[in-house]
């Protein structure tokens, strides 16, 4: 398999931030492509040729999201790009922005004039306050030249595109939070329906796309929908950004091509180059820490003994008994020396802080969990509370306004699941269990 | 949880925007349609901390409220929400130590370890001399880089406790000052 790149491939050009160096190597094509040649409506039919799903981890198709855009008469519609990059494992998207700030604003100009948005905004995180500066300088240049503002390029299109920042909350990832926290406010996630598509930012129309999902509408306007979706393998078209982090020998931000195999990702030399340190494979969170983990010998293989792919079916192939999720591409690796259960209270406790605090279930909840989880992993728990935590899995999900609720108890369920013996060391080896170091006691580790 | 809050450390003398900054809040009240203004309480609220003393007093909040023409309380309400924001006098440089589990992986709980030992504080502290303070904060989305650190914005990342040493050598001695 040829990796083909479609966002990337130019990134490592020296001065590609620049609006001079961008529109050189092909840039602000996409635009003058669209704005000239076709209607809004004929790129709207491009992304759904694709078969683009969305980057950002739910994997709704791309196009049909924009076809749900309602246009009522004399009412403005808003496009509002995700950059509130925040699941744990996940850095793809400031890679992005920060090596190529303009594909994203070439992307936002494509997508909105396809959308009928004139004014568009990028919701960045607010850690992120030097990208902020980044897309603003590329933002400014591209009013410069003329492909934002009134009359772009002559075409009597009109868009104004703004970056606003957020202020340190998780929660503003999920889109009805982030347009709360847009409006200027907290990011209390709203009750569906009515859907974004229908009332959004300030009660009007707005579409939310995940940055990847939007840079990717340039090469899809550039060389077509058909083009991108011979890349990829059978409905995970494309390319996808994997960011792959923990312990690996080569962690970053890797293009690739859907349907190159979980084993040559971690351990080909194009890619991570095995584990660090050369140790043992024990565990992998595939797609961001909300998904569920997988031990060692399902990470390269199903349940059924097929190789695993880096595609959206091949990774949630066996449910949640046996595989996982694409998600945001946040590709989390676990050496033999790795304890779950630290990690799972850990990215517990990230659930609980991050809690919005709206819904009883999700409030209460992942405090809960955190707190068992707490005395699990020193040594204080009992054995019912590794039942305990199943129970109050089973009430935080399915019972709360946004995903967050899940996104806390699948990886706790998962957990149990797959490393229910390490957790009942915990209890059984009390002494121990303080000293942080019982990588290999749950499967022994082969890979 | 702060749930027995002296309310007097949250006050402070009521400080003011620059000409310039002032400025810009009315171009960015002026970036959204006519009445959405209140959609810049996050980005003033970022200027103001960083202007106007590294925190947000009451007093600050308050003038935030003012300029936006909004009531106090949505200010409030905002600015409590968001941990980025500073409630409590901090140091002059505050610390942001990444805590969450791709971090964890490499190393960050001995970096905390080190830098609590270092200037003999715990996270949440302020050193004695109001030079630091550490906090430990959620995942900053530089998984592949770990383990990290923000201050004033800036990603210290690959840390290792020599360059820990370094960089806190370096804001001492004002190298890297913004």
């Amino acid at each position: 398999m040829t990796g083909r790149k479609v966002l990337l491939e130019n990134v490592n050009i020296p001065g590609i931030e620049t609006f001079e160096v961008y529109q050189k190597n092909g840039g602000y094509r996409a635009v003058d492509k669209a704005l000239k040649s076709m209607s809004p409506d004929e790129i709207v039919e491009e992304v759904k040729k694709s078969g683009l799903r969305g980057r950002g981890g739910a994997g709704f198709p791309t196009g049909m999201k924009w076809s749900f855009l309602a246009k009522p008469e004399g009412v403005p519609r808003y496009l509002v790009c995700n950059a509130d990059e925040s699941e744990p494992g996940t850095f793809k998207d400031r890679y992005l922005m920060e090596k190529i700030p303009h594909l994203l604003v070439e992307g936002m100009i494509v997508s909105s004039y396809a959308l009928g948005a004139n004014l568009s905004f990028i919701y960045i995180r607010g850690e992120f306050m030097w990208i902020l500066d980044i897309l603003e300088k590329a933002i400014a240049e591209a009013y410069d030249k003329g492909y934002l503002g009134k009359n772009i390029k002559g075409s009597g299109y009109n868009l104004d595109l703004r970056v606003m920042p957020g202020g340190g909350a998780y929660i503003c990832g999920e889109e009805t939070a982030l347009l709360e926290s847009l409006e200027g406010k907290r990011g209390n996630p709203r009750i569906k329906p009515p859907f974004p598509a229908v009332k959004g930012l300030w009660g009007c129309p707005t579409v939310v796309n995940n940055v990847e999902s939007i840079a990717a509408v340039v090469p899809i306007v550039n060389d077509g929908g058909d083009a991108y979706a011979q890349i990829g393998l059978g409905k995970s078209t494309g390319t996808k950004l994997i960011s792959a982090c923990g312990n690996l020998a080569r962690p970053g931000v890797y293009e690739i091509e859907m349907g190159i195999s979980v084993e040559e990702f971690i351990y080909g030399d194009d890619y991570c180059r095995g584990i660090a340190n050369g140790k043992k494979l024990k565990a992998c969170v595939p797609g961001g820490s909300s998904v569920p983990i997988l031990p060692h010998y399902l990470v390269t293989k199903t349940a059924t003994g097929e190789d695993r792919l880096m595609t959206y079916e091949s990774l949630s192939d066996g449910g949640f008994v046996s595989g996982s999720m694409l998600g945001s591409g946040g590709f989390i690796v676990f050496d033999e020396d790795q304890c779950i259960v630290r990690n799972t209270w850990n990215f517990a406790r990230f659930y609980a802080h991050e809690s919005c605090g709206q819904c009883s279930p999700c409030r209460e909840g992942t405090g809960w969990m955190e707190k068992v989880l707490h005395r699990l992993e020193n040594g204080n728990g009992n054995l019912r509370d590794i039942d305990l935590l199943a129970e109050i899995n089973k009430k935080i999900e399915g019972n709360t306004i946004c995903p967050l609720g899940d996104a806390a108890a699948w990886p706790v369920a998962a957990a149990i699941r797959h490393f229910r013996e390490e957790f009942e060391w915990h209890v059984t080896h009390r002494e121990e269990s303080q000293t942080r170091n019982f990588g290999l006691i749950s499967q022994p580790v082969t890979a | 949880m702060n749930l027995h809050v002296d309310i007097n450390k949250r006050h402070a003398e009521r400080k003011e925007f620059s000409p310039e900054s002032l400025a810009k809040v009315n171009e960015l009240m002026l970036d959204v349609p006519e009445g959405k203004h209140k959609s810049a309480v996050l980005r003033v609220l970022h200027m103001a901390q960083d202007e106007l003393g590294g925190w947000l007093s009451i007093e600050t909040m308050d003038y935030v409220a003012e300029l936006l023409n909004i009531q106090p309380i949505e200010v409030y309400e905002v600015a409590t929400f968001y941990t980025m924001f500073h409630l409590d006098q901090t140091g002059k440089y505050v610390l942001e130590v990444c805590r969450t589990g791709p971090c964890m992986l490499v190393g960050s709980d001995k970096i905390i370890e080190y830098i609590e030992n270092k200037l003999n504080i715990q996270v949440g502290q302020t050193t004695e001399d109001g030079m630091f303070t550490l906090k430990t904060v959620e995942c900053m989305g530089a998984c592949g880089y770990g383990p990290m650190l923000q201050c004033q914005y800036k990603n210290h990342e690959f840390l290792t406790p020599e360059k820990v040493d370094e960089l806190i050598e370096g804001y001492r001695s004002g190298t890297f000052e913004k």
